[in-house]
């Protein structure tokens, strides 16, 4: 036994000598030093881990089986599509690292969201962690960018008129707008170019950015150290080892905590996925199910759930201004409103990070903020009609006005005192 | 006071939800019914399987209602030659778009396609075959309530008989087919059946692994919670 511990003991050193697998070891998990007190919200962040190494493997084998052509095959049916019913029945269990992958697309956003908002609660953008709040909105366009191109590869018809309609909104630009979009297209419509470069992009491009960026976040987020509920800095008050009071070692007390947040992760997306994969239409689009058909435009084009809030925010602007187009204002609009939220730690004026901490009136604004996202999300799975167009102007104006008025609101809120150590329950 | 709070932010909401509705008779479910799923491939084969194909289903699949390769290559093989190979058919799509202005939909996973807040794609079929009606202003002679103005003519019309469009926007049977109403409304429900089987043949097995899947997590959580709490034991 000793001399088996001698062997691994020496090909560590081997190792450590010429890479520094022990200090990364010890720098990013043994002596990576957490708050003791993360809360539920603090289980986003390693769950949108997890969900990004689902999408990578179920990914690559799903390109194993698909074939990204968009030309019909001796039933009609464009190839792309009959590759996917191929997988979802020929191939041995096709269906469930399909599901899997089509679940956990879903299951990304709604992670990635509530991380987010786990950020907005607790302030965890401000000061010194602002680049670890840029890289991850970096990462939260990436994983748009990935999700919209995916989105075409089934070749079903919401696959098609969906790109139709968001490459067409780069027409409305002035000047270069038509031929930049057909640049996007390469082709007058969407079609077997469109399919093969988002194909590369969904397969290549994109992965390969958002790996970058997540390596980035991360050591962003460990150079500096966790935020946490209570907003105030553990790394303030040490022990005579240097070691924060309020700190533990992330493995393996966040390792162990962790793998219980998977678990129940887990056994939400296995009901999802098991159960009802297609979540009544809002994870797998029913008319998606119809083969893309260019001569039959869907009555309804709908965008999945999780682009929404931002689709009804294109959809609100309906004035022209200064002779362009109110659906150029539209677009700018909507690429406004997923911007806008990388500057948060710049506009948030607050003496306090952490909500628990805050006055009624960020309390108040960051209540309307998430029931106008929430109200924008589901208007944007519907048709418009002139009411529901004014009540998605309202809440646009809601959801600009909660960062645009921060600098004012947050400066002026009466907040509670921070305490100096972080607080139990 | 949250709960108030609440209702007024959403009471919006219920104002913007109506919509044009559809009215869908619900479908019988009859997913572990083998004799009823029996019976609606050989419908589905002799009825539907000539106009429509269903290319991405191998007819060897259909082991999985409890046919033997035999039965399928005796009783159901029409349009193949092998069991291994798919629900296709020899008629050409163009000449098929000539003769009914579109093509006929590959019908493998049309009861998925068919769902909308309205029912599930099985009530929408199990509907839509039950309410053709005469009408002689249609090339074809029919027309549809759940599918307005559509090219296919009554495929099973001998078995339903004729049915006419009332003034009070009501189907009446005028002239009797060879089945009862309840006997095809039964019939139709084994086709619907057998639709939903093949738009996703696993989905039986799905749910059954589902419940293995889960009762395996949550043995894990068990003891990853245990393991959990031992080592949080000294942290305060």
């Amino acid at each position: 036994m000793s001399k088996m511990n001698a062997i691994l003991q020496g090909t560590l050193n081997w190792v450590d000598e010429r890479f520094p697998l022990t200090s990364l070891w010890k720098e990013h998990l043994a002596e990576y030093y957490a708050p003791k007190n993360f809360n539920f919200w603090y289980f986003f962040g390693s769950l949108a881990l997890l969900v990004l190494v689902l999408q990578i493997v179920t990914g690559i084998v799903l390109t194993m089986h698909f074939k990204p052509d968009a030309s019909l095959n001796a039933s009609g049916v464009p190839v792309a599509f009959a590759s996917v019913e191929y997988i979802m029945r020929d191939v041995p269990w096709g269906w469930l690292v399909r599901y899997m992958h089509s679940t956990g697309a879903s299951a990304f956003f709604f992670v990635v969201y509530m991380h987010m908002f786990r950020g907005m609660l607790y302030g965890s953008y401000r000061k010194p962690r602002e680049l670890i709040w840029i890289f991850g909105m970096i990462i939260f366009l990436a994983l748009m960018a990935e999700a919209f191109f995916g989105y075409l590869l089934p070749w079903g018809q919401m696959s098609f008129w969906g790109a139709q309609v968001i490459v067409n909104l780069f027409s409305a630009i002035p000047f270069i707008g038509p031929d930049l979009s057909l640049w996007l297209r390469g082709d007058y419509v969407v079609g077997d170019a469109t399919l093969n470069r988002f194909f590369a992009f969904h397969v290549i491009a994109v992965p390969m950015v958002l790996l970058g960026l997540v390596a980035a976040h991360i050591i962003a987020l460990h150079e500096v150290g966790s935020n946490n509920p209570d907003g105030v800095e553990i790394k303030k008050k040490k022990d005579a080892n240097g070691i924060p009071l309020d700190g533990i070692p992330f493995h393996p007390y966040y390792t162990v905590k962790d793998i219980v947040g998977v678990i129940v992760f887990l056994m939400v997306f296995s009901v999802i996925l098991f159960f009802m994969p297609e979540f009544g239409g809002y994870f797998l689009e029913y008319n998606n199910f119809f083969p893309a058909d260019p001569l039959v435009t869907p009555l309804h084009i709908a965008p999945v759930w999780y682009f929404t809030p931002y689709y009804s925010i294109l959809r609100a602007v309906t004035y022209p201004l200064f002779g362009i187009d109110a659906k150029f204002w539209g677009v700018v609009a909507m690429g406004a409103s997923t911007l806008i939220i990388a500057l948060l730690p710049w506009l948030d004026r607050s003496p306090v990070k952490s909500i628990r901490y805050r006055g009624p009136l960020y309390k108040g604004f960051l209540t309307a903020f998430i029931a106008s996202f929430l109200i924008l999300g589901y208007l944007g799975m519907l048709g418009p009609t002139p009411v529901r167009t004014i009540v998605a102007q309202i809440c646009s104006v809601i959801y600009f006005a909660f960062f645009l008025l921060m600098p004012i609101y947050s400066s002026l809120d009466k907040c509670q005192p921070e305490p100096d150590r972080v607080t139990s329950k | 006071m949250k709960k108030f709070l609440t209702a007024i932010l959403f009471a919006p909401l219920l104002a913007l939800a109506a919509g044009p509705e559809l009215h869908l008779d619900r479908a019988p479910d009859k997913a572990n019914d083998m004799a009823a799923l029996q019976n609606g491939a050989k419908i589905f084969v002799n009825y539907c399987l000539n106009c429509h194909s269903a290319s991405y289903m191998r007819y060897s699949r259909l082991k999985d209602i409890g046919l033997s390769d035999t039965q399928i290559r005796d009783n159901l093989l029409f349009t193949a030659d092998k069991v291994g190979e798919p629900m296709k058919i020899a008629m050409q799509r163009a000449e098929a778009k000539a003769w009914f202005g579109v093509a006929p939909p590959d019908l493998t996973i049309i009861t998925r396609a068919r769902a909308s807040e309205f029912g599930s794609g099985a009530d929408w079929v199990y509907t839509y075959l039950r309410t053709f009606y005469r009408d002689e202003t249609r090339p074809t002679g029919w027309n549809n309530v759940v599918f307005a103005n559509v090219g296919m003519p009554h495929a099973l019309w001998e078995l339903q008989g004729e049915q006419a469009m009332g003034e009070d926007h009501k189907l009446k049977v005028v002239k009797p087919g060879k089945l009862k109403p309840q006997e095809f409304d039964a019939m139709v429900g084994d086709l619907v059946a057998y639709l939903k089987y093949m738009g996703e043949p696993v989905a039986e097995f799905r749910k059954q692994l589902g419940v293995i899947v889960l009762i395996f997590l949550t043995v894990f959580f068990v003891f990853a919670y245990a393991l959990k709490r031992e080592y949080w034991k000294d942290i305060h």
